[in-house]
């Protein structure tokens, strides 16, 4: 075999670099260039010369300076900050994952930046102003249970951002001063092709949401806050009919007989809605004005309207390509059951709780409508669904019917809740899921669990990567057979559990290969998680201490691999080991 | 106008406080000491956190002692793990659902003798017998207001607990809070100006 040294010339001269990049521009999927990278320098440098887009899912894994130097060709970049329990509050609010430092190096080094995607950081109004001033080509903004910026921040955007053409605000803890926001867009702007403003509160300027509207001819995806009213929307669709994803407001509203049919006759004209969000106080009446718009509808998020069975029943049959559907329990198992009748399409079912905190009242769904959309819809193959009861042998038929789940996310929201009908722990549920999935990514388990739930998750969950674990297992044992037995798995969020020192320090080879660990309320102590620190130098052990409960014990406890060393900007409640 | 005084610490004594424990899993399932067995290892930590700035309805804070019953959910910082946004969102939402003009006026229903609480949405009837049949098929009883059949009481916004049909129907809806359908004695001693327009 010939040795690097006398093909590399041969290589060179068959391979010029220019080739080369042509050539990786084609890798699309950033795990397939990681690989190309590899091969040899030459391959490693074609790749970080020419790769425009990064993802980095912890933004602590590596600091803004290795990225811009390895990487000096960026033109979109994804960031992602705090673990995901920040999003149930079990993070300090002052943890980290400031954007700032990031933006000060792009603006240095990817002065033609065109995208930033951000996802659980903190982005005050001044990094907002800065990215405004600093990006002249910039084209999308997209930020999603981000926390730290008032809608002053979005005033810049929208004042000096002049080539925007995608501004998505979803879920974010923003202060809402006023609305005045939209009305900074320029006359002279015209580029907009997604406006997702659903998240926000106030009242926005609606004429010159209306202008905008009307200039911005490329408007394909248009998500409004629950201050537009109904007729109001009826004058936004009229200007855009080719919308491709719609939120509306608020969707109720005394129309006349007369109105109502003006309203049924411009949802009709809107023939490219796939997408549909929103629908916030829908009632029974008004529903069938949208009938006519969703013959194509590919995804349906009614998570934030309080829709019944009859009337999900109704909406449905008008849905015949229905692919996601996102509902609140109050469809109850009698709406599920007209998903499964209706939606031989469906791939993907989120049922959230309308009134999770209410212990003492039957409502929502139980066992028997996931079980009825599991006979009706074979190809599902993700769900969320948050329940108060739920049985093994339910389970069991319930991935007998869909055993191609890649996402299984089940939430029997009383802790420790065993199977409702034998009493027994819910191991055999989740024992089957992980026995007839094969193709299982993600997985969160639920319900009273011990050993044995893990030990079936260990043997056979061989494609997972993300497990969720909350008020389960029997001893460090289950945690042990987790970490030992599935290769794939790269995040692990543990809460509440009996897993110990012997149990986190089971896991030593595989933290490396995973993107992050995170357990709290378990029983770790210090002492276990310095030794975790000093034998692992290339992970960052970090420990939130908040309150002046024992010293010795770890309460929160966040593990992550990095190249960047120990982060400096911790604050005080959270230790680095 | 007839009204209940103060039928809340009379019944008291005779409530069977086990039946109407508030928890999940049907009644007569085992006590949840069961679950957790001789591997636990002391309880040196609480799973169990009291949300202090909780933004959550609840009202009741758990004793912090050795007893291993599966936390309330109201309690329990982060759980259900629902987004703060969708939670927020959901609670303004479930707050002005008890105003009228909402999208439906939801009211807890209780029944003498069951331990859960049901919801109904009154916007959906347009008169009492209707109401009345819907929860005679809820709760398969029958309701009447003599002898020893199940009478319908609600408690109104003053907080007082009057016999349900002695105002009409759509002053009935918007005053009413919660529904109570009480069994035997005590709703005779309201009187007998109900039953004219209201039982078919």
């Amino acid at each position: 075999m010939q040795s690097m040294e006398s093909t590399r010339s041969t290589r060179s001269l068959s391979f010029p670099d220019k080739v080369l990049h042509r050539v990786f521009t084609h890798l699309t999927s950033n795990e397939d260039r990681n690989s190309v990278s590899l091969v040899c320098k030459t391959w490693y440098n074609a790749d970080r010369l020419s790769r425009s887009k990064v993802s980095i899912r912890n933004c602590y894994s590596v600091s803004p300076e290795i990225l811009v130097r390895r990487f000096p060709n960026v033109r979109c970049v994804t960031l992602k900050g705090k673990p995901r329990f920040s999003d149930f509050n079990l993070v300090p609010p002052d943890w980290g994952a400031d954007v700032h430092a990031w933006l000060v190096a792009f603006a240095d080094k990817y002065p033609l930046l065109e995208e930033l995607s951000l996802k659980r950081m903190v982005v005050s109004d001044e990094s907002l102003e800065f990215l405004a001033f600093s990006f002249p080509d910039f084209k999308r903004l997209s930020l999603l249970s981000c926390d730290g910026f008032t809608t002053d921040g979005l005033e810049a955007i929208a004042s000096y951002c002049k080539n925007l053409t995608e501004f998505d605000i979803q879920e974010n803890g923003v202060e809402d001063t006023s609305g005045s926001w939209l009305s900074y867009f320029l006359e002279s702007f015209t580029s907009l092709e997604v406006l997702n403003f659903a998240n926000l509160s106030s009242e926005v300027d609606f004429d010159a949401l209306e202008r905008l509207v009307s200039r911005c001819k490329s408007l394909k995806v248009l998500k409004v806050n629950r201050s537009v009213s109904l007729e109001q929307l009826q004058k936004l669709l009229v200007l855009a009919p080719q919308l491709v994803e719609l939120g509306t407001g608020s969707f109720s509203q005394e129309f006349s007989a007369h109105q109502f049919v003006d309203l049924e006759s411009c949802f009709s004209s809107c023939k490219n809605i796939q997408s549909l969000s929103g629908l916030c106080d829908a009632t029974a009446r008004y529903l069938p004005a949208i009938y006519p718009a969703c013959a194509n509808l590919t995804f349906l998020n009614l998570s934030y309207s309080a829709m019944g069975s009859d009337e999900l029943d109704e909406l449905l049959m008008h849905c015949p390509c229905l692919q996601r559907l996102w509902v609140l329990d109050t469809v109850g198992d009698k709406g599920l059951e007209a998903v499964g009748s209706n939606c031989p399409l469906l791939e993907e079912l989120r049922v959230f709780p309308s009134d999770p905190f209410d212990d003492d009242t039957i409502q929502g769904v139980t066992e028997a409508g996931f079980l009825a959309v599991s006979f009706g819809c074979p190809r599902l193959h993700y769900v969320l669904y948050f329940c108060q009861q739920m049985t093994n042998a339910a389970v069991a038929t319930i991935v007998q019917n869909c055993p191609d789940f890649t996402h299984f996310r089940l939430c029997i929201m009383n802790p420790r809740q065993p199977d409702y009908l034998t009493n027994e722990p819910m191991d055999e549920a989740f024992g089957a899921v992980v026995k007839t999935c094969t193709k299982l990514q993600r997985l969160s388990v639920s319900g009273l669990l011990t050993d044995l739930a893990f030990e079936y998750i260990g043997k056979h969950a061989k494609n997972l990567e993300v497990l969720s674990i909350a008020f389960a297992g029997s001893s460090d044992r289950g945690m042990q057979c987790v970490m030992e037995g599935c290769p794939k798995i790269r995040k692990l969020e543990i809460r509440d559990c009996l897993f110990g020192d012997a149990a986190l320090l089971s896991g030593l080879d595989k933290y490396e290969s995973m993107r992050s660990l995170w357990m709290s309320s378990c029983n770790l102590t210090m002492d276990g998680c310095r030794l975790l620190a000093k034998k692992m130098p290339r992970l960052n052990v970090e420990v939130i201490q908040e309150d002046e409960s024992d010293d010795s014990e770890a309460d929160k406890v966040y593990v992550y691999r990095t190249v960047a060393g120990p982060r400096k900007d911790s604050p005080p409640s959270v230790f680095t080991l | 106008m007839e009204r209940l005084v103060s039928f809340e610490s009379h019944h008291d004594h005779d409530l069977n406080l086990k039946a109407t424990e508030l928890r999940l899993g049907l009644p007569g399932s085992d006590e949840p000491e069961k679950q957790t067995t001789s591997s636990v290892r002391s309880n040196k930590r609480s799973s169990t956190k009291i949300s202090q700035e909780s933004n959550t309805n609840n009202s009741s804070v758990s004793d912090d002692h050795e007893d291993c019953a599966p936390p309330s959910k109201a309690q329990v910082v982060g759980w259900p793990p629902i987004r703060s946004y969708r939670k927020n969102t959901l609670q303004a939402k479930n707050k002005s659902e008890r105003e009228v003009g909402g999208a439906g006026i939801y009211v807890k229903v209780s029944v003498d003798g069951a331990p859960y609480l049901r919801k109904i949405d009154l916007k959906v009837y347009k008169c009492y017998p209707e109401l009345l049949e819907a929860l005679e098929n809820m709760f398969k009883l029958t309701i009447g207001y003599s002898g020893s059949d199940y009478a319908p009481t609600y408690q109104d916004k003053d907080g007082d607990w009057m016999l349900v049909g002695d105002v009409p129907f759509h002053m009935f809806i918007t005053s009413c809070k919660r529904l109570r359908i009480m069994k035997g004695s005590e709703p005779r001693g309201l009187g007998s100006c109900v039953g004219q327009d209201m039982k078919v």
